[in-house]
């Protein structure tokens, strides 16, 4: 199948997220400029990490209006897969494809490491090679992945399902000690109402392999394969 | 001119010289020029005779000395090679942490990008004062936030560093910031301007006045607190437009017709133009009325001696200009003719038509003054060798001394710092930060390469020769002992000022010290900076640093897979000590905690021995003999078993019976020691290993239980419970700043 993986100017896990579909997955990487409105027949579109625009003005605001941003709002209003991660999930949260608002860090510094992970949501096409309550581990890399949304927002997302993922202990425990950010409710990752837009702080084309230490996050992008391929 | 405005620019006699090789007075323009480029950070003039010592080459050595960074093949069937310098950026980080500090990782990604390797590694050597002093707080809080933001920001990972604390550093800290990147031997792009009438063009963010006589900054000692305060030029970096530069230079150079590419460094388009021309034989001519400006109303004066950031000089084919200028402004960057190549060597200005200047090349570069500066043997070191070590009691309670030692900043975790960095990005990190050396794939080959940076500038300091020759030794040790062959060096050497002739005499030895221990070890040096004047006045005299010759050292590991780590494995693998124990205590931060300063002779070191142990250690991962290697140094063997112990919180028991003072044993520095841990089967097999390659091997204790233990001619001295002292460990830099409990 083909990955399409829009390259803003800043972007700079585009060719992490390149590497892991062609070199692990054995797929087709296609990266579309953020200049063009063409999204070249990709089967799921991968937002990746970075500093889109330097992060000026706020993560992921000028990215949002980026041509490529709009063939993608219309791409996952079709129904298509769109995956962002880090600073993807950041403007996918601009983009208003997802609820909600990312804060600075409580510590007030990037944090990068290693996090554990619950899978909260083993439906969505994006992890359902998961298990519910299983407990993975993946890297985070940021300064602003502290989410924040309404209560109303945050108790509409929590009775749907669309908490994917959250910050946990190695045993599963979800408590504020495991909380590397001070993201509202643990909350690593999100998706849409319909569950064809998902959006995770942690990147986890940093856990495909296992020379990188932890294979946790390939199945993300196994997930999608097959769900593109079933359907 | 008047006297005071030439002597603000180069000493009278430096004037006299410009005279007469000009033939005639130099205008404002050209005087500021010369000073930029007869700048101590520019010219070498005072280190140049001293670096002709150490040796450039090797049969793996593709680039050495002279270039942007220097060059190792790391992969011959590939033909893939690495690119990689280290350069100091101590003013401006002082004056302005955050900015200093960052734009320092901003010049020297240039310096590797412009020879066309993609940069996949940021490292920084990082030297602070002690942490009572509230503004070595913020110091130091700001350069390691400047280091994340830009390094995060560009997209190359951060892998690790070193980070010492002394009192030396208390109003001159230093900032090392090293990078480095990938490319194919084919690919390479040079700095040597070629072809006349090839147009010059200027690329990337706009020129303004920050910045300006940065390298002459850097020639000076500051001489008060005040005028620290005054000298706010600080350049401001902007690492967004630096990935922007990245990404649009390295799809301009998959283009043809780039002849020549250099970055805007210190003493930005004087120093670019200029060198350009220099290594070329040819001459340039700019028109400064078309360089892009972010200010109103500035002068050839400040055009060519501003040092904004995020700016790169190109000379490329006639005719594809328009192509290669396309590449820059697809990324949103400014890209402009600004000038030509010119048969004759000189450097002529234009302004609105005008000549502001025209300058021989070879004045500028080849005639800078050489000072032979004399040297002569500083008091302290002769007062030094007095110093009987058994003055010191012996301590009580073992336990306590360990557990400061493990809260010395200089020794506790610096997880505080490198977590603020990303250190995996580009995913090419598989040894990450906290071992002894990083250790990243080169992907497409199977194989990896290793870095370390090191310097220990207290045994610089107590013996500069044997100091030189241990900062080569431990960067290579420590790449050694993650499985790589050491290859190649880079180096950052920050002292004094030269013009005092006991720091002289300082740079001389150790600079000696590097060159013999390059030679045994067979790590040329190919990149590096010389950074002079770290002292400053004060009302007791001045202060200058500790003698610092930062060493990065780069290694390259044939099968990636069989990288190693610094940290205990399993239960139960017996622990085994290489080397020889000498109870030396001179320069340690035991010697520190104790007495509060530096005393002795310091270290020594036996290169052959450590060339013959060094080359043991990389057999013995390669085949997979051995389950982890540390190398022993600050803190000695008792720190060393601690922080092996804590990534998988295993205890240990280690019984040591040599015949030297239990303290002295436990937390004595002496080189060319590794500790190792081996399965219990295989013990004698690796014993025999070492033996037959003439590397001292003995069995100290066993990896068991959950607590720290060592025990010496059969008294049980330290015991402390791993989770316990991994907690002091790991929290210790933090609580020194502040920043908790």
């Amino acid at each position: 199948m083909k990955f399409g993986i829009p390259v803003y100017p800043g972007s700079n896990c585009d060719r992490d997220v390149g590497w892991v579909v062609e070199k692990v997955l054995g797929h087709e990487a296609v990266y579309l400029w953020h200049a063009e409105k063409d999204l070249k027949g990709v089967d799921c579109v991968i937002v990746p990490g970075g500093f889109s625009y330097g992060d000026y003005l706020r993560a992921g605001a000028m990215a949002k209006i980026s041509p490529v941003t709009e063939a993608i709002c219309e791409f996952a209003e079709k129904g298509g897969l769109v995956m962002g991660i880090c600073n993807g999930f950041q403007i996918l949260l601009e983009a208003g494809l997802l609820p909600g608002a990312m804060l600075p860090n409580k510590t007030l510094s990037f944090i990068c490491k290693f996090v554990h992970l619950k899978v909260e949501n083993d439906q969505t096409p994006f992890t359902h090679l998961y298990r519910k309550g299983e407990v993975v581990r993946i890297p985070i890399a940021h300064a602003e992945g502290n989410y924040t949304c309404p209560p109303e927002t945050l108790k509409e997302i929590e009775e749907n399902g669309q908490v994917v993922v959250r910050y946990s202990s190695p045993e599963g425990e979800v408590s504020e000690e495991f909380n590397p950010n001070g993201s509202l409710n643990n909350i690593a990752g999100i998706c849409n109402k319909r569950g064809n837009v998902f959006g995770l702080m942690p990147h986890p084309e940093r856990a495909s392999e296992t020379i990188l230490g932890s294979v946790d996050g390939l199945r993300m992008f196994q997930s999608i394969v097959e769900s593109v391929v079933r359907a | 001119m008047d006297r005071r405005v030439i002597e603000q620019h180069v000493t009278w006699e430096e004037y006299q010289k410009i005279v007469e090789l000009l033939g005639r007075e130099p205008n404002l323009v050209e005087l500021g020029i010369f000073s930029a480029m007869w700048s101590e950070h520019c010219s070498y003039k005072s280190s140049r005779p001293h670096l002709k010592k150490f040796p450039t080459e090797a049969p793996w050595v593709v680039q050495g000395p002279g270039e942007n960074a220097g060059i190792i093949m790391v992969d011959e069937e590939t033909e893939t090679c690495v690119a990689f310098k280290v350069e100091s950026h101590n003013h401006p980080s002082y004056i302005e942490p955050f900015n200093g500090a960052a734009t320092g990782v901003g010049g020297i990604l240039r310096d590797v990008f412009t020879m066309g390797a993609r940069p996949i590694a940021c490292m920084d050597s990082l030297r602070f004062g002690e942490l009572h002093d509230p503004k070595m707080r913020y110091v130091t809080k700001g350069v390691v936030s400047g280091i994340s933001h830009y390094g995060n920001c560009v997209g190359v990972p951060t892998v690790g560093g070193e980070v010492y604390f002394d009192s030396c550093y208390q109003t001159n800290p230093l900032v090392n910031a090293f990078a480095l990147g990938v490319v194919k031997k084919d690919k390479i792009f040079y700095a040597r301007a070629a072809g006349v009438g090839n147009p010059v063009i200027y690329v990337g963010a706009k020129t303004g006045r920050d910045g300006i006589h940065g390298a002459t900054m850097a020639s000076e000692e500051f001489s008060s607190e005040e005028e620290v305060e005054k000298k706010v030029n600080v350049q401001v970096g902007d690492p967004f437009m630096e990935k922007l530069l990245i990404e649009a230079c390295l799809e301009a150079m998959e283009k043809e017709g780039i002849v020549a590419i250099q970055d805007m460094g210190a003493a930005g388009l004087t120093s670019s133009s200029v060198e350009m021309a220099s290594r070329g034989g040819v001459g340039v001519v700019l028109y400064l009325d078309k360089v892009p400006t972010r200010e109103e109303g500035m002068t050839p004066y400040e055009i060519m001696l501003s040092e904004s950031q995020e700016r790169m000089l190109v000379v490329c084919e006639k005719g594809k200009e328009e192509e290669i200028m396309d590449v820059f402004r697809k990324w949103g960057l400014d890209a402009t003719v600004i000038g030509e190549v010119i048969e004759e060597p000189v450097l002529k200005l234009f302004w609105h038509g005008e000549v502001v200047a025209e300058l021989p090349i070879k004045a500028l570069t080849d005639e800078a003054p050489v000072y032979y500066r004399p040297f002569r043997v500083p008091k302290y070191i002769l007062e030094n060798k007095k110093y009987d070590p058994n003055t010191l009691p012996e301590p009580e309670d073992y336990n306590k001394v360990v557990r400061k030692l493990l809260s010395s900043p200089t020794i506790a975790s610096k997880r505080w710092i490198w977590e603020q960095y990303d250190h995996m990005v580009q995913i090419n990190t598989v040894v990450y930060p906290g071992s002894d050396a990083a250790v990243l794939r080169i992907k497409g080959t199977g194989k990896g390469i290793a870095i370390s940076s090191d310097c220990n500038s207290r045994y610089c300091y107590l013996n500069p020769y044997e100091g030189g020759k241990i900062a080569v030794a431990e960067a290579a040790r420590n790449v050694a002992c993650s499985g790589a062959v050491p290859r190649a060096i880079t180096d950052c050497l920050n002292f004094g000022s030269p013009e005092d002739p006991e720091i002289m005499w300082q740079f001389v030895k150790a600079t000696d010290g590097m060159a013999d221990a390059c030679k045994v070890l067979e790590t040329p040096v190919v990149s590096g900076n010389v950074s002079f004047y770290n002292e400053t006045k004060t009302d007791e005299g001045k202060r200058a640093v500790f003698p610092t010759p930062t060493v990065v050292c780069v290694g390259v590991l044939e099968n990636v897979e069989k990288r190693m780590t610094s940290f205990f494995k399993d239960e139960g693998d017996v622990i085994v000590l290489l080397g020889e124990n000498t109870g030396n205590i001179s320069g340690s931060e035991y010697q520190k905690l104790q007495i509060g300063e530096f005393r002795g002779t310091g270290q020594t070191i036996d290169l052959r021995f450590e060339k013959t142990l060094q080359e043991a250690i990389v057999e013995a991962i390669q085949r997979g003999l051995i389950k982890h290697a540390h190398d022993v140094s600050e803190g000695g063997l008792a720190v060393n078993l601690f922080e092996s112990s804590f990534e998988k919180e295993l205890g240990f028991e280690v019984e040591l019976d040599d015949n030297i003072r239990s303290d002295f044993l436990l937390f004595g520095e002496d080189q060319s020691r590794i500790v190792v841990s081996v399965s219990p089967e295989r013990v004698d097999e690796v014993l025999d290993f070492f033996e037959k390659r003439t590397v001292p091997a003995k069995v100290i204790g066993k990896i068991r239980g959950d607590r720290g233990v060592i025990k010496h001619r059969g008294k049980e001295l330290v015991n402390i419970l791993v989770k316990e002292a991994k907690e002091i460990y790991e929290t210790a830099l933090e609580k020194e700043l502040g920043l908790q409990g």
